[in-house]
């Protein structure tokens, strides 16, 4: 389905800052934000910005992709484990698809996700490259 | 609480219905299993589908079911679990008649998912997904299944090429399933062939899209003889769900659904997994069968595949699955898979499975799963001696 200019706007502290909540009973790390932390069950709104650092817990290369992001073709998606916990789903960036490694460091970039038509809005977000920085 | 029975079953074939539009499937499936359970009215009607809205333009399916069978009047509902959502409809029957609140139910799933394109097939199925979190990203419904693939191949050392049995044993049995959607055989060479879709999954590992309904009728047990000659007493009903997305389980190869649910059944019914004749899992993806095997007690974390790889699935096996082809096989047109597993479960236990059929069927479990796990149904029928 397209997103809609409401979503997208709705959803930019998370797509662009990979922010979360912080727990404030049991510090747990939540992402995305639902604010009732699963951990402990109380209610946990306190906005909390993740590092953006993790690893690729799991991984696959799209060869027949869905509706939107047949021009992207292939690319890798992963599942990254962050550092602080939660696991996020994103696209691989910067890393050829056979020299991805589950276990392997990765960290968050801002990328163009997806453009709607040439009159559409084009779409940013959280992609995940190999570790450069130390 | 009354006990419930299942006095009779209706289908139709599982393919590309180009000529047959979704109401005339449901209703081919739903007189059939009124003419089997020989009534003519019911009180309920209880509809599960999951994409008739997205791909066919047409929401509000309990109340045209109804009108469409000449019924107008009766209580109807649609019901939505994702590819669950058959089961869920009959979850909703069994309490509809163990309430009291209705003597009689139609449980009917339907789905029509070749009128649209693949693409927009595709992106239909996604919506049993995190919108916002995992579709968003570029994720179909396959590279869920791929994520959990590649991380169950990394943590337990298996190879793809592992998995093939749950495709050749699928196929071996939907051949003699004239309602099945594919009579052709699979080798585990052409499964080692197949065109990759999301790495590892390939063509071979996931089930078709197509067209489908398969229906039920329901009835308090202490009537049902009096109805049908051969009643089928729905032991136990149980539904479990799981954190929507697979990034936010706590550890996405657990199937947490499935084991919750499966519990749930057993207790209910008061049988474990060593009493079962039979288990017709949900085989979107070869991956699946896997883990529900395990998560439902038939194997250790990680050995699912090794039930596949000694031939214990197969009808002569410890546990056969997909006895009659399976989601792989027979076909998975979303909605209506739960009931399609419930009338095969059916078949089994009136000794009517033909060519599959099970020596001395007694105990059957059907388990329907909904996304990637995020809702799991359990049922377990037994014959009635």
């Amino acid at each position: 389905m397209e997103s809609t200019i409401a979503l997208d706007w709705r959803l930019k502290a998370q797509r662009y800052r990979l922010e979360g909540e912080e727990c404030p009973h049991c510090k747990h790390k939540i992402f995305p934000p639902r604010d009732i932390c699963p951990a402990c069950k109380q209610p946990a709104r306190e906005p909390y910005r993740l590092s953006g650092r993790g690893e690729v817990y799991s991984y696959s290369v799209l060869t027949t992709p869905p509706a939107g992001f047949e021009k992207y073709t292939p690319y890798t998606v992963a599942l990254v484990k962050l550092e602080e916990g939660p696991m996020v789903t994103a696209q691989l960036t910067d890393v050829a698809p056979e020299d991805v490694k589950i276990g392997m460091p990765v960290e968050m970039v801002t990328r163009k996700m997806r453009a709607q038509g040439p009159e559409g809005t084009i779409l940013y977000g959280y992609k995940f490259r190999p570790t450069m920085l130390g | 609480m009354r006990d419930v029975a299942i006095i009779g079953i209706g289908q139709t074939p599982v393919g590309e219905h180009w000529n047959t539009s979704l109401r005339h499937l449901a209703l081919e499936a739903s007189l059939n299993a009124l003419h089997d359970a020989n009534v003519e009215k019911v009180d309920g009607i209880y509809v599960g589908n999951m994409l008739s809205g997205e791909l066919t333009g047409q929401s509000h399916l309990g109340a045209l079911v109804a009108d469409f069978l000449g019924m107008s009047g009766v209580e109807a509902l649609k019901i939505e679990a994702a590819c669950a959502s058959g089961s869920a409809a009959l979850r909703v029957g069994v309490m509809a008649i163990a309430s009291g609140m209705n003597d009689l139910a139609l449980v009917t799933g339907v789905e029509k998912m070749t009128d649209t394109s693949g693409q927009a097939t595709t992106a239909g199925l996604a919506m049993a997904a995190d919108a916002e979190y995992e579709v968003s990203q570029g994720v179909s419904f396959v590279a869920l299944n791929a994520l959990l693939m590649q991380r169950y191949m990394y943590e337990h050392g298996w190879q793809r090429q592992d998995f093939a049995n749950f495709v050749v044993n699928a196929h071996r049995n939907g051949r003699h399933n004239p309602y099945a959607m594919f009579h052709m055989q699979v080798t585990p060479e052409s499964y080692a062939n197949c065109a990759t879709i999301s790495d590892p999954v390939g063509l071979f590992d996931a089930s078709p899209v197509c067209d489908g309904a398969a229906a039920v009728v329901l009835a308090p047990l202490e009537y049902a003889r009096t109805l049908s000659p051969a009643p089928i007493k729905i032991k136990a009903s149980a539904i479990a769900t799981a954190p929507m997305a697979v990034h936010d389980r706590e550890d996405p190869l657990a199937l947490e659904a499935a084991r919750l649910s499966a519990q749930r059944a057993y207790a209910m019914a008061k049988v474990g997994p060593e009493d079962l004749d039979f288990f017709e899992l949900h085989d979107a993806f070869t991956i699946m069968s896997a883990l529900s095997l395990e998560a439902a007690g038939f194997a250790e974390r990680g050995k699912g595949v090794q039930l596949a790889l000694d031939g214990e699935i197969a009808l002569d096996g410890r546990i056969p699955i997909t006895t009659m082809g399976g989601l792989k096989s027979r076909g998975h047109p979303v909605g209506a898979t739960g009931i399609y597993q419930i009338v095969e479960a059916v078949l089994q236990l009136r000794g009517l499975a033909g060519e599959n059929q099970i020596a001395n069927a007694r105990l059957g479990m059907t388990q329907n799963i909904g996304g990637s796990g995020a809702t799991i149904i359990t049922h377990i029928l037994e014959a009635l001696v």
